[in-house]
Order: C-alpha cells, then structure tokens, then sequence
C-alpha cells in the first residue's frame, strides 16, 4: 500500500514538472500562437491596440492611399513587414510561426491581404518579356 | 476663361516656392526677397508631393508619344514597364497574359507607310471604365491618373469591355512575384498605373525612363509652364479616337 502510495506521488510529480510546450505564454492554460518578429519593440502603437485595431488602421489608410495618393502614412503594410517578417524566411506567411499567418490561423480568421501584397520584406520583382 | 498668366505668376508655383524655401531638395534657392532661382531637372520631372498630403486636382499628369520617334521592334518600354511593375506570369494561352502596354503598329493603306506606337490606358478625363464600373473599384484620382481600386474590384470585366483601347487585363492566376509597390492578384483587372508610386515619389513613369529614342514626355498639362504643356500648344498632337470625345491625357504627335 506504502508502495503503491510513493508511486502516485511520483507521477503526480512528473506529470507536474513536464513542459508543455502548447501551453505557451503566462497563463498556461491557453494555447498561444508563436511568434517570431525579426525585429520587434518599434511598433507605430501598443500591442494592445494593435491587436484589436490593425485591421482598421490598414483599411482606412489603404484607401486613403488608393483613392487620394497620400503616402508615407504610419499605418502602411509594406512598413510592417519591414519589422514583422520572419528572420528565417523573409516572410509573414509561409509557417504558423510567422507572424501573420501564426495569429490568423489561431484565430481561424482569413487573411487575404497577401493575395496581391508582397509578404516578402525587401522584394525585388523581374518581370518578364513580353 | 483666365487671362494668360506669365510662367513666374503661377500660384501654385508660386505657393510651392513659398513652402519649400528653406527646404533642402526642391529645387528652389532664394536669390532675394520674391526672386527664386529654380533648378530645371530632367525633363519636367514631376514634383515630389509632401508625404501626407493628398493628390492635388490642380494638376493632371499626361504623357505625350511622339510616334515619328518610336523605333520599329523596339520594346524597352515594355520591358521596362513588366520589371517596375512585377508583371512576370507567362500563361499557356498568352491572350491571358496581363499587358500594362504594348506595341501596336499601324499601316496607311494607301501608301504602305508604317507607323509603330505603344498603346496603354489613355487616362481619360472621361473614362469609361469608371462610368461602367458596379462597385466603384474603376476610379480616377485627382490629379488624372486612372486606377483600379483592387480593394472592391470583383473581377467582373465590364471597364475590359468598355475601353475602346483594350488598355485592361485580367489576372488569372495566383501571383506571388509582386513588386511590393504595385499590389496585384488573382481576380482582379489592372491596367497601366501611369507608375503612380513612382509619380508619387517625384519620378517619371518606368517607359519614359527606359526610351531610348526620348519619344516620350510626361509632365502636368494643367501646368502652361511644363514641357509636355508647351509642346502640346506648339505641335499637332491626337488623341487616339478623339470622336469618343473622352479628353485622354496620353496624347501622340506625328500619326
């Protein structure tokens, strides 16, 4: 019975010192995506509002952009991937790692900026001849 | 009707005189007080917008073609115009290739003369893409140039049908070569931007650059002062179907 009481104990304690390594974050009961930034700490506003509001941020400065040519405006896609883009891959697609892709698909909502914006930081386009 | 202005009393000129003394790269240095020396750049290079401000309607880019100039086989233009504006795809049926320009030739009948030219989006002041257009994505921007807004285009190909320059295509497959200024994909039609990102930095678009005959000429036609006005008022110039009455800003001389 001794025995049998020891052996629980140990258990417990194993499963109690084992990493999780899905459970990322503070909490650790929550599921985090992970993100890797090439440079991070340089935003054009806190975290916090980025997270709830980028959307907003990038659709009225796209159509200020579009439909009235202002340039150089903080809120401008080419500018976060300048920092956002993965070290590894350039990109902010590609893997659940990287930094749009890692937040989209864990919030199961589709990102269809890419279809026609660079995800590539620093792109050269070739063109071809006709 | 405005009585003509002399070249030094232009407000704008003027305006921007007064904004930009003191600032380094325009181009202006005050000799004294209401004299200004301005620089004359490269052929009427367009003038660099302040980062934040929005396109002026006082100004309306326009491109002058001289076809007397534009050398038989010649594609630089268009080389130049797929490089700057990313467009690589290569479909197994090329008329569903995107082409932003291209060359077209025309020959007189009666005397066999042949004339080559390139052909892209007229930028009209009354364009027809826009008018057809069910989402609003076909616009004209203040100072003339014509886009598509790729945001609320559907795809649907009614500006195609209705430019009676075949200036538009449609993309038809999913693009990953973009050049990180000039958005473009799957789904949506395009056409010639007049290089609006370059435009906005104060450059000429990609095709004017790369001529190597020098026949064509960008710069504001509002502006009495710039070349492309000044040769307009000098020399006979068309406008490619100008029955349609659709005032385009691409003009040609010797057709």
């Amino acid at each position: 019975m001794k025995l049998l009481r020891i052996l629980a104990t140990l258990l417990f304690a194993a499963i109690a010192v084992s990493p999780a390594p899905t459970f990322a974050g503070e909490g650790g009961r929550t599921a985090k995506p992970v993100i890797e930034i090439a440079n991070p700490g340089k935003c054009v506003a806190p975290v916090d509002e980025m997270r709830r509001n980028h959307m907003e941020m990038l659709k009225h400065q796209r159509d200020r952009t579009m439909r009235q040519g202002i340039r150089g405006e903080p809120a401008s896609l080419n500018a976060c991937i300048e920092c956002h883009a993965s070290k590894k891959t350039g990109s902010v697609l590609g893997s659940n790692e990287n930094f749009c892709q890692s937040c989209h698909s864990y919030a199961a909502v589709k990102l269809d900026c890419w279809d026609c914006h660079q995800p590539k930081a620093g792109f050269k386009a070739t063109g071809v001849k006709p | 009707m405005t009585a003509p202005q002399e070249p030094g009393s232009n407000p704008r000129r003027a305006f921007i005189a007064a904004a930009g003394a003191g600032v380094a790269g325009l181009g202006f240095t005050a000799i004294a007080p209401g004299l200004h020396l301005m620089a004359v750049g490269q052929a009427d290079a367009a003038e660099v917008r302040k980062a934040g401000s929005a396109a002026s309607p006082a100004v309306r880019w326009g491109l002058l073609i001289d076809a007397g100039k534009c050398a038989p086989g010649c594609t630089k233009c268009i080389d130049a115009c797929h490089t700057e504006n990313g467009v690589s795809e290569k479909l197994p049926d090329p008329r569903q290739n995107s082409q932003w320009i291209r060359k077209i030739e025309l020959v007189d009948r009666r005397d066999g003369r042949k004339t080559e030219l390139p052909m892209m989006c007229q930028h009209c002041a009354n364009p027809p893409c826009v008018d057809v257009c069910p989402t609003g994505a076909s616009m004209k921007r203040a100072d003339g140039i014509v886009l598509v807004d790729r945001h609320t285009c559907i795809g649907c190909r009614y500006c195609m049908m209705a430019c009676p320059y075949k200036a538009r295509s449609l993309v038809h497959v999913p693009l990953t070569e973009q050049n990180p200024e000039v958005p473009r994909g799957q789904g949506c039609v395009e056409s010639c931007t007049l290089c609006v990102h370059r435009v906005d930095r104060g450059q000429t678009p990609a095709c004017v650059e790369s001529c190597p005959e020098g026949a064509m000429l960008f710069g504001d036609l509002n502006d009495p002062s710039s070349a492309i006005a000044k040769r307009i008022a000098s020399v006979p110039t068309t406008q490619v179907r100008s029955d349609l009455r659709l005032n385009q800003g691409v003009r040609y001389q010797g057709l």
